[in-house]
């Protein structure tokens, strides 16, 4: 982002988590109620990068070894003749799938619950300062209005 | 060709492998399947799948609009995901990508060219200034309500009007439909609210508005509360207390239990069917004033209907649903899964049948629907025994156009209410026009 912009600015998907890194910006006059909130997103963006990141690289892991030891059991190599990658079908995948899904569940339970907290918090931090905001600026008005 | 030739130079394993794969499978059947899917995930969202339903034919004209947006989606997509190539193993894209692939060779061999959506790709991977665009508003509101899927729930709540045995009074209607879709708004923003780092993840849903950043959750949250507020404030004292009553329970089951249930416990999908199930109640509940068998029934039905279209659609997302962390039955109970849809093919065929009972169509209902309720049943049959994809898709397709036939048959075989009237003064009454044909 450009180094005379004043506003938060959003990047494409991130390769391993997919989610979009924001880079904040700070104001100048930033008061201890922005400031507040701006940490708060940062955490939470560094918090959901992590997850994510590592959740996802866990499950291509998993997955690799999974078809790797199925392939294994049936004789096959990873690769056939021509060359390319054998892949397993569907129903044999959701063997998988369903272990992953029951191997992560408390992992995801606990995120839930920290993402929702997270996220409440921020959005009501944001309507604090949105409010403060519009405050100052009536405050403004007025005073421009009353000279 | 080309895009193999190009990745296997870079060194990445896996992708020029599934180009050839998918090049061998790529079929028209494939390619309808999936241009339906895509299309039909933008109203069974996993999220939403309570409000799929289709009312009239209507749907046939809202499937059309879909797919000039969606492929060009889809071509932006699988642009930007071949570009960046990179010799390290990328994780989620493995099978996204080989979706997204799918989708591209589908789109591409439709389309002929994917050039002029490069451009537009490139935007997309440029860091954008987070501003909210006045002129962009529109659009961005439309698709944090998700207003397609609205629309449809509207049309099932006209259905329930439609079927209440009263004259028909257009201002009630009008401001039935619009309550229920303003309700609707509220309850899917709050959904979108909710769910941001899991709708990042997940093909389908990674360009919502909130996920791409072009609107602040606050914004968001503010938005639904003046959809919610207004149109439940409408839905009580415009139309009546019971159906606004019903409105804020259907806001309030889908978004605080329906969501978060979601990534909990397999019942989740029991909870979105009854979210589902609740506006044509409140149609009916906005034409009559209560909540009587017929409004029931039909709540029924649509509450049957969601089981075989949400589990046979589901069967083909369960890696999506395992990485995402979503319980669904196709991942965790694939039996189960498949026997409830069964289940509730049958059950729809009960219901019509239940539905002259109550006085609510004439007996020509479950005689004319018999034809379409077993079809569906013995795709329902089908996708229980065989449990592969080629059954969930039909058992999938089916259900786009069997919700629509049987609520248009139902319309048409609806007993009239003057009917009902003579039956009565028949019966028991002391009502003028009967007697009189009766006395000499």
């Amino acid at each position: 982002p450009p180094a005379h912009s004043c506003k938060d600015w959003i990047g494409p998907p991130d390769k391993h988590s997919n989610l979009r890194p924001v880079i904040f910006y700070v104001p100048p006059e930033e008061s201890p109620l922005e400031r507040r909130l701006r940490e708060a997103r940062q955490e939470a963006q560094a918090c959901d990068q992590h997850f994510w990141a590592r959740h996802n690289r866990a499950f291509c892991q998993e997955k690799e070894e999974f078809i790797y030891s199925r392939l294994k059991a049936k004789g096959l190599e990873m690769r056939d003749e021509t060359g390319q990658k054998a892949t397993l079908n569907a129903e044999e995948m959701a063997d998988f799938y369903k272990d992953f899904l029951s191997k992560n569940f408390r992992k995801h339970m606990q995120y839930n619950r920290d993402w929702y907290k997270r996220n409440f918090t921020i959005t009501f931090l944001m309507g604090q300062v949105a409010l403060v905001r519009a405050l100052r600026r009536l405050r403004w008005k007025k005073k421009n209005v009353g000279n | 060709g080309l895009f193999v030739w190009h990745l296997k130079n870079t060194g990445i394993r896996q992708v020029p492998c599934q180009f050839v794969h998918l090049c061998r499978v790529a079929n028209a059947r494939f390619i309808t399947f999936q241009y339906f899917n895509f299309l039909k995930r933008m109203y069974v969202t996993q999220h939403n799948k309570d409000l799929s339903q289709r009312a009239k034919p209507k749907s046939d004209s809202v499937a059309s609009p879909f797919r000039e947006l969606q492929q060009l989606d889809q071509e932006k997509k699988v642009i930007h995901k071949i570009r960046p190539i990179s010799p390290v193993h990328q994780p989620l894209s493995e099978t996204s990508s080989r979706n997204e692939l799918r989708e591209m060779k589908s789109a591409a061999e439709a389309e002929g060219s994917v050039t002029p959506v490069r451009a537009e790709s490139k935007e997309d991977r440029q860091w954008k200034e987070m501003k909210l665009r006045l002129d962009d508003l529109p659009g961005i509101l439309a698709r944090l309500s998700k207003i397609k899927l609205t629309a449809l729930v509207v049309s099932t709540a006209s259905a329930g009007f439609a079927m209440a045995p009263v004259p028909f009074d257009l201002t009630c209607f009008l401001l039935a439909s619009l309550g229920t879709g303003l309700a609707s708004c509220a309850a899917n923003s709050i959904n979108q609210f909710f769910e941001v780092p899991f709708d990042s993840n997940m093909n389908r849903t990674k360009n919502r508005p909130l996920v791409r950043g072009q609107i602040s959750p606050l914004l968001a949250v503010c938005f639904a509360a003046s959809c919610g507020v207004p149109g439940i404030a409408l839905l009580t004292l415009g139309v009546n207390p019971l159906t606004g009553a019903l409105g804020a329970f259907n806001i309030f089951l889908y978004t605080c239990c329906y969501t978060p249930m979601k990534r909990m416990s397999i019942a989740n999908t029991w909870v979105g069917a009854v979210v589902g199930a609740i506006p044509p109640v409140m149609g009916w509940t906005a034409a009559t004033g209560s909540l009587d068998a017929g409004a029931l029934l039909l709540g029924g039905i649509l509450y049957s209907w969601q089981f075989p279209h949400f589990n046979a659609l589901s069967w083909g997302l369960r890696e999506d649903y395992s990485r995402g962390g979503y319980c669904m039955m196709s991942v965790t109970h694939p039996r189960l899964c498949r026997r409830v849809a069964l289940r509730h093919c049958l059950a729809l065929i009960g219901l019509s049948t239940v539905a002259p009972v109550l006085d609510i169509t004439t007996w020509t209902f479950p005689v004319i629907s018999l034809p379409i309720n077993l079809y569906i049943s013995y795709l329902g049959f089908r996708f229980y025994r065989d449990a592969d994809r080629s059954s969930s898709r039909k058992l999938f397709f089916c259900s786009l156009w069997h919700l629509p036939m049987l609520l248009l048959v139902m319309f048409t075989c609806k007993k009239s209410f003057l009917e009902k009237e003579d039956k009565g003064d028949l019966l028991g009454g002391n009502h003028g026009r009967a007697m009189e044909i009766r006395l000499p």
